[in-house]
């Protein structure tokens, strides 16, 4: 110990920080990582017994080493060129997924001081961080050299930018509502019990958000990109192997990543449900902010579980009638209903 | 009216939350899976799985090498060859099934007039080299030696329907 505090003194204040910095990405993005590999487990769990099914339970006790399995044997599988592909950009396009779902983390605040890069700009940042992850996909199903592959890339290029707007005036929504675009004000702004939180003021962008956040993610029933009963796989039938398995881990990632931005906009992230509740309040003070987080966190992404066990794939001009049409008028109205309620400062919510 | 009332429900995604409750319901069902290796669904009697030639109590091989099953077989899967043996019984020197041909449909053991072949409630089998396909005489008798109570048991269960 006394060694390793001499050795950390003697290096420069810059090199510290840097250190600092690179053990705490990785206090993050590990343990992300491992609950990546256990969402894919529930996911099966889940959707096995919705389907009266029971799942994988063979690999280890109660299968729960399956995601451990399966990240093994994707790992030793072989990545298959295919002929003519730009092989560059073919095994470029499932880290340019993974990044940005990855990297916004840096500003999500996890409790009141915790977060890794507290900047002001915060939604800013995650918005346009998302929207990057929208290139992987297209450069994927350019670079394969492949039919199916060009038209789910297509298809995903179409349907997330579509969706990126109606995602993108709901946060504008959430933004006047709160004042600030800290991701950490935004839940100062809530402040107070479950009815405080903004998912009640701000409900119809609340579920414009949350179902944009599906259509985001590639996710059924807005899974057109991958398609598999029409297109085989989408974007990514030529892949395989640990590139595959990247992409596996972008889109999990990402669901994550929505739910979690999710519970902190409309859901009062780190604030208890009870908070300034007469009796109850007091009673679960010494919860730790951080576990209502991921209790919050933990119920979208067993949404996201349940809307691919229940609905069928959307056609596609449905899913383009439905954001263009239905999603973008809803939140304009309802942005502009939010303003009136600042400006007049509504009780409850914004007095 | 219709119109509004339409509009409201896609609106207000009431149906799509009835989907979602149904799969919540389901969520809860009691599993029914049989969990294969350890748990094994129960058989028919009539199961028509491995063939296998039975004997008489006494030893003596119940075929008599009429081709009855040769003859009756949609599939062609069965190749007889006969002569008499030295106490001047009829008797098969060769009776092969090649069960990739059969096609498990049962008519061998229906045509034969001695209950000789069968078809027993085995269906955990496989073959692991070339050849192994073909079950020959000697390894049908066997399957019939190993398993005649079963065998004779499920005969006995369906007797009254035939």
């Amino acid at each position: 110990m006394e060694l390793f505090n001499s050795l950390w003194g003697a290096l420069p204040a810059e090199l510290q920080y840097l250190v600092w910095t690179l053990v705490k990405i990785v206090v993050i993005v590990l343990p992300l990582m491992l609950i990546v590999a256990y969402y894919t487990y529930a996911e099966r769990k889940i959707i096995g017994y919705m389907q009266v099914r029971i799942g994988p339970n063979r690999v280890g006790p109660k299968g729960w080493l399956q995601p451990i399995a399966d990240a093994v044997k994707l790992m030793f599988k072989e990545i298959v060129l295919p002929t003519k592909a730009n092989k560059l950009l073919f095994v470029i396009a499932p880290v340019i997924t993974l990044g940005p779902a990855l990297a916004a983390w840096a500003v999500f605040p996890f409790d009141e001081e915790l977060v890794l890069a507290d900047i002001n700009a915060g939604l800013l940042y995650i918005l346009a961080l998302t929207s990057v992850g929208v290139y992987g996909v297209i450069i994927a199903g350019w670079a394969s050299n492949s039919k199916y592959a060009f038209l789910g890339a297509l298809r995903s290029a179409a349907q997330i930018v579509s969706y990126e707007i109606a995602m993108g005036f709901a946060l504008v929504g959430v933004l006047v509502a709160a004042g600030s675009l800290n991701l950490g004000d935004i839940v100062k702004a809530q402040e107070g019990g479950l009815f405080s939180w903004f998912w009640l003021p701000l409900l119809p962008l609340f579920g414009v958000y949350l179902i944009s956040g599906v259509a985001e993610t590639n996710r059924a029933p807005f899974d057109v990109a991958e398609g598999e009963s029409e297109i085989v796989a989408g974007f990514h039938v030529e892949y395989s192997g640990m590139v595959f398995a990247v992409f596996f881990l972008a889109e999990y990632a990402n669901m994550i990543l929505i739910s979690a931005l999710t519970a902190l906009m409309f859901m009062g992230g780190w604030l208890s449900p009870f908070h300034g509740w007469p009796l109850l309040g007091p009673l679960f003070d010494w919860v730790p902010g951080f576990f209502w987080l991921v209790i919050k966190t933990a119920f979208f992404m067993f949404l996201f579980l349940w809307f691919r066990a229940t609905f069928p794939r959307y056609r596609y001009d449905q899913i383009m009638r439905l954001g263009w049409k239905v999603f973008i008028p809803i939140t304009i109205v309802w942005i502009a209903v939010v303003g009136l309620a600042v400006v007049y400062q509504m009780p409850w919510w914004f007095d | 009216m219709k119109v509004l009332r339409n509009y409201l429900k896609s609106l207000f995604l009431l149906e799509l939350f009835r989907g979602l409750s149904v799969t919540g319901r389901y969520l809860f069902r009691k599993k029914f899976t049989v969990m294969y290796p350890e748990e094994k669904a129960p058989v028919s009697p009539r199961f028509r799985g491995l063939h296998a030639l039975r004997r008489y109590p006494n030893g003596e091989e119940r075929c008599i090498a009429c081709k009855l099953c040769e003859a009756t077989c949609p599939a062609l899967a069965i190749t007889i060859e006969a002569e008499p043996r030295e106490d001047g019984s009829r008797r098969t020197t060769r009776y092969d099934i090649d069960l990739f041909k059969c096609i498990y449909c049962g008519y061998c053991q229906e045509a034969c007039p001695v209950d000789a072949i069968v078809e027993t409630r085995i269906y955990e089998y496989h073959f692991e080299n070339r050849g192994e396909n073909i079950m020959t005489k000697e390894k049908l008798l066997a399957v019939g030696d190993k398993h005649e109570a079963q065998i004779a048991a499920d005969i006995e269960a369906q007797a009254k329907y035939r």
